[in-house]
């Protein structure tokens, strides 16, 4: 089934043609409501008028996250705030999280865009939904929500944490769909099994995201529960989860392009790269009221197919992500910088040690830990002024990105270095 | 009177101590008492050495998170009691003691032993003052 079959099997000229009209009108109320976009513009001596079609894109500048964090925290919203019904945050890579705000227009569009994704996995009125993503300034509850409430589904707002509860619910309600990350899903499959209470599940679709995962993840997901398993994607600067998903054909994510226009460019050049090539994803949404952004830098990397898919949809596919063009962590769906770690540090003692952090997947989660090297500023001829050390960098961590993370002290120059620049983390997930 | 102790962060790793021996060989240094208090993942190795200030320098330059420490070393009477009488003395004036070892006992009736304290000063006050004796660096070397 597809939700909005207009929108999403349009011709690709269609489509083009929407995408055109929305920009245009996008990039006229930006430059006159917000005045860090008129002065990029003015800038480079572009007007709106410029701007009249897909094709003038690139004549655009970016939007990165360091704008967001430059106009913390609602320097960047095209409305007045009285029109803002809410406001989510992710964290920031200096300890400022990036504010997003949400028009009555933007929470309805976004419910849509993530009843789309669901129904792609199929998802109807009829399933009762668990919702297990984090609830609160991150987006993946909220939205996730919202989304399956608009499709009209019974939807449980489980939250995270309780994993026993969740399986008692998911047994006793006979729940049918699930949307949480898929390490976490993962883990509640192996607990079911650990219980022998795979048979005692009705579930059948599950709509995973807010952290990288392979296909072979996904394909166990499927086989352990008996499960459609769906990929969906999204970022809390642009909206949250619902910007893609794939169908039951599973050969890319479907991109809800009549909100947000996809392109891929070169992040050393960041010219716009041949069709099909793999690069940076950059997002321009056309749609949104709160936080318009305009060629917003996403730092994951993909590549785009515009041909029209099996599933009878003709919206563009990304493929799944290649990795990152910068070095942001995903950790339990969390994302994380090392710098945000770096600066915990610094809180610490005002002291900057050398540090490493280890990041790996036990049972399904994803863990964290930390080395840091002992040196002279950081000593104690006593174990309890050292165990005070580790729980003192600890809750400075947790405080700084809201993870909890091993802290574990080392000798000094055990941790390696690289030339010039050092190395700071080791990620043992294999995820790509 | 306070003395230095060498105190040594090393990780639970096979032949570390080892090393760390070997580093304050190689400096000439005599060890005349050490502590080792563990935890799971790491050490802190605590000597009293002829020259503390050599090991020190000896073993940062091999790389060890090493620095020194004051500490009291304290000369009492080997006798049954002794060390009892001196403890209640320091626990009235609530100071509380942080750590503590062994280091000689002397053919002429007098033990030795090295003590850390949350005050250290106040301890070496009301040590004193118990009766015992508290040792430098060099008379520790000459006993
Ligand atoms: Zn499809």
């Amino acid at each position: 089934m597809i939700w909005n079959e207009k929108m999403e099997t349009m011709s690709r000229e269609e489509m083009r043609a929407l995408q055109s009209e929305r920009l245009v009108a996008t990039v006229k109320r930006v430059y006159e409501k917000v005045p860090a976009y008129r002065a990029k513009m003015d800038e480079i001596g572009l007007k709106p008028e410029d701007i009249k079609g897909v094709e003038d894109l690139p004549k655009l500048p970016f939007t990165t996250k360091a704008d967001l964090r430059d106009n913390y925290p609602f320097g960047l919203f095209a409305v007045p705030q009285d029109e803002i019904t809410r406001v989510h945050a992710s964290s920031g890579t200096t300890g400022k999280p990036t504010v997003v705000g949400y028009t009555e227009n933007d929470i309805k569009m976004w419910s849509e865009c993530v009843a789309r994704c669901m129904t792609m996995a199929g998802v109807t009125k009829k399933d009762i939904v668990q919702v297990a993503y984090g609830y609160g300034l991150f987006t993946g509850g909220l939205g996730a929500h919202y989304g399956a409430e608009y499709i009209g589904a019974t939807t449980v707002p489980m939250g995270t944490g309780n994993t026993q509860k969740l399986i008692t619910l998911m047994k006793d309600f006979g729940a049918t769909a699930i949307a949480c990350t898929p390490s976490y899903l993962l883990h509640i499959a192996e607990v079911l099994k650990e219980n022998g209470d795979l048979d005692k599940i009705k579930l059948r679709a599950a709509v995973c995201g807010a952290e990288p995962w392979t296909e072979d993840m996904r394909l166990r997901i499927e086989e352990i529960l008996g499960v459609s398993a769906h990929d969906i994607y999204g970022l809390s600067e642009v909206m949250g989860p619902g910007v893609a998903c794939d169908c039951k054909y599973h050969k890319g994510l479907h991109v809800c392009e009549d909100h947000f226009i996809p392109e891929i460019i070169s992040p050393t050049t960041l010219e716009p790269v041949k069709e099909g090539e793999t690069g940076e994803l950059v997002f321009t949404t056309i749609t949104k009221e709160g936080l318009p952004l305009i060629r917003y830098r996403t730092r994951d990397l993909t590549s785009i197919n515009y041909e029209p898919c099996e599933c009878g949809r003709t919206t563009c596919r990304i493929s799944r992500f290649k990795g990152r063009s910068d070095d942001m962590l995903i950790i339990r769906g969390v994302n994380v910088f090392p710098s945000q770690v770096e600066e915990a540090l610094l809180r610490v003692d005002g002291v900057s040690p050398h540090y490493m952090i280890v990041v790996d997947r036990v049972n399904n989660l994803d863990t964290m830990e930390i080395m840091v090297e002992v040196d002279e500023k950081f000593f104690s001829d006593e174990i309890k002024g050292l165990e005070a050390l580790s729980v003192k960098i600890g809750k400075a961590v947790q405080q700084m990105i809201g993870l909890n993370a091993k802290i574990k002290l080392v000798e000094p120059r055990t941790i390696e270095r690289s030339m010039g620049k050092s190395v700071h983390v080791q990620d043992k997930r294999k995820l790509v | 009177m306070k003395a230095k102790q060498v105190s040594v962060f090393i990780e639970n790793r096979e032949g570390r101590l080892e090393e760390v021996l070997s580093a304050i060989k190689a400096a000439g240094v005599n060890i005349l008492s050490l502590s080792l208090a563990d935890t799971r993942e790491y050490g802190l190795l605590r000597l009293i050495v002829s020259d503390p200030a050599k090991a020190d320098k000896a073993l940062k330059e091999g790389g060890f998170s090493s620095m020194l420490t004051d500490v009291l070393v304290v000369r009492l009477n080997n006798e049954v009691g002794s060390l009892q009488d001196l403890l209640c003395a320091v626990a009235k004036e609530k100071i509380n003691l942080e750590y503590m070892y062994g280091l000689t006992i002397e053919k002429a009736g007098k033990a030795s032993l090295v003590i850390k304290a949350s005050d250290l000063d106040k301890a070496a006050v009301v040590l004193k003052k118990a009766g015992a004796e508290l040792l430098s660096n060099e008379e520790i070397v000459s006993l």
